[in-house]
């Protein structure tokens, strides 16, 4: 029978949700990586043991664990396990993030802006997002701030900056969000293996259509008011992007205000937030089966980062948007303030689409039939900063 | 042998207990004793000085004898007592935040 797998990352560490295909009763594991912030984990689509892991801290800095085994063990990939180097530094160093400035592949260090419009130098201080290939367990993607992405052919061991994004000319423009200038989403085009999505808050949507060498911004279409110019090419806070891998040219976005829809890989944007009741929020999603269905979870506003009139309130569209409807029915309609962060969301591709997604108060909820019905498979975790789920045969 | 009390979270990630020894070649100071540390404990690399610019990680501070160290040049000897194993070298994680 199939299995799914929940991956959650929270600010106190991760945990490991297991069911069969019912999706009922759950085991679960954790915490895993305790008192750390893990701020995503997500398994590779070619081997589902193989699952890569942020661990981050104010304190000690990155960590990027690595599991073979589905979550029961994890190590950092560049020290062997159980093996101590002799002498001299390891031959690896699986947590080292570096900006790529060198003459033959880099670009140069530029600043970028920052909070109060002065230009701020480009320094890391964390991974956002793992993004595993879709085709090799040893190759994935890192999205770090400030916002670079990175990639590891070895399965962790060492990051190589693909600085063509950094350095294509826009970054001075480039400011962060609250949550500083993250690069929270990589989309990998299974239909052109050249081709990636990406997005920064604060900075847009980005596309590379030879395999991360060159990147132009795709923020055509996008309003934000807040900004000198709100159709800029630059400057646009999105908050997520997703993609239903049956229809890669389709893309839907949740921005810092409005939800948009893309019919050309990114290229014009239009708005679809329609009857939504409040257009702010982080997640977005596409049921596994029906390129057309996506949830959003509405959030108050900017200044309020929380659900309205203390309803907890998934919203789907069955239309690719403006049409939407609340889905409510097991979630908390009264008194209810939690936040849902921008990777707290997923599917699983059972027959009945699994819907899934964590909240800041610490529960992560699931809905077995693509969101009519919702059930909380945990309540009391700490502040859930990400959600993922594997589909297991 | 030099002896290194390191701040819980790091003691997890390196699956020792709260004091390890090890041994430095050559002066004893805070960039021998933390090299040596990395060393044997690769795990330990950038979580307790940036992996590029080698400074001390803000929220951590470094103690011996009742001295704060932090503020010391990383190539200043330790005091003898440190380099002589009778009082060890204090990684101190700050308890600000939750």
């Amino acid at each position: 029978m199939s299995r799914v797998r929940v991956l959650a990352g929270t600010r106190k560490g991760a945990f490991i949700l297991t069911s069969d295909g019912k999706r009922e009763q759950w085991d679960v594991s954790g915490p895993h990586f305790a008192g750390w912030e893990l701020y995503h984990l997500k398994g590779s689509p070619v081997d589902p043991n193989r699952i890569y892991a942020s661990q981050t801290s104010g304190w000690f800095g990155q960590l990027i664990q690595r599991s073979d085994d589905g979550g029961k063990t994890w190590h950092q990939p560049g020290t062997p396990p159980g093996e101590k180097p002799a002498s001299g530094p390891p031959k690896a160093v699986s947590n080292k993030f570096v900006y790529d400035t060198s003459t033959e592949t880099g670009k140069p260090l530029t600043t970028h802006q920052f909070y109060d419009g002065t230009q701020h130098p480009w320094e890391f201080k964390r991974v956002w997002h793992l993004e595993p290939s879709l085709t090799d367990p040893d190759t994935v993607y890192a999205g770090v701030e400030d916002a670079a992405l990175f990639r590891s052919t070895d399965g962790g061991q060492n990051w190589h900056e693909l600085s063509g994004l950094r350095g294509h000319g826009t970054g001075p423009k480039w400011q962060p969000g609250a949550g500083g200038m993250c690069l929270h989403t990589i989309i990998l085009d299974p239909s052109d293996p050249k081709r990636i999505f990406i997005a920064i808050s604060a900075a847009g949507a980005f596309r590379t259509d030879d395999g991360g060498a060159t990147w132009k911004p795709i923020n055509k279409g996008l309003y934000s008011q807040y900004i000198p110019n709100p159709t800029a090419e630059i400057g646009h806070c999105v908050h997520h992007v997703a993609m239903n891998p049956t229809r890669p040219r389709v893309l839907f976005m949740q921005k810092h205000w409005d939800v948009m829809r893309s019919d050309d890989a990114g290229d014009s944007w239009t708005e679809v937030s329609g009857n939504l009741p409040t257009d702010f929020g982080f997640v977005i999603d596409v049921h596994a089966h029906e390129p057309e269905t996506i949830y959003v979870v509405p959030i108050k506003s900017d200044g309020e980062h929380y659900v309205m009139d203390g309803k907890l309130r998934v919203y789907r569209s069955r239309t690719g948007g403006n049409e939407w409807e609340a889905l409510t029915k097991g979630l908390p309609q009264s008194n209810c303030y939690v936040n849902v962060l921008r990777d707290a969301m997923a599917v699983d591709s059972l027959d009945k689409c699994g819907v899934y997604f964590g909240t800041t108060g610490g529960q992560v909820y699931c809905s077995a039939d693509a969101g009519d019905n919702w059930n909380p498979i945990v309540r009391d975790l700490p502040a859930v900063l990400s959600v993922e789920v594997q589909t297991l045969a | 042998m030099i002896r290194v009390i390191l701040p819980p979270h790091l003691r997890t990630l390196a699956h020792v207990g709260s004091e390890v020894t090890i041994e430095v070649d050559g002066p004893v100071t805070q960039r021998s004793v933390l090299d040596a540390l990395e060393t044997r404990y690769p795990m330990l690399r950038g979580t307790i000085r940036d992996h590029v610019t080698q400074q001390r990680r803000p929220f951590l501070r470094f103690f011996a004898c009742e001295q704060d160290l932090s503020h010391e040049p990383p190539d200043a000897p330790l005091p003898d007592a440190v380099a002589s194993g009778k009082e060890p070298f204090v990684v101190l994680g700050a308890i600000a935040g939750g």
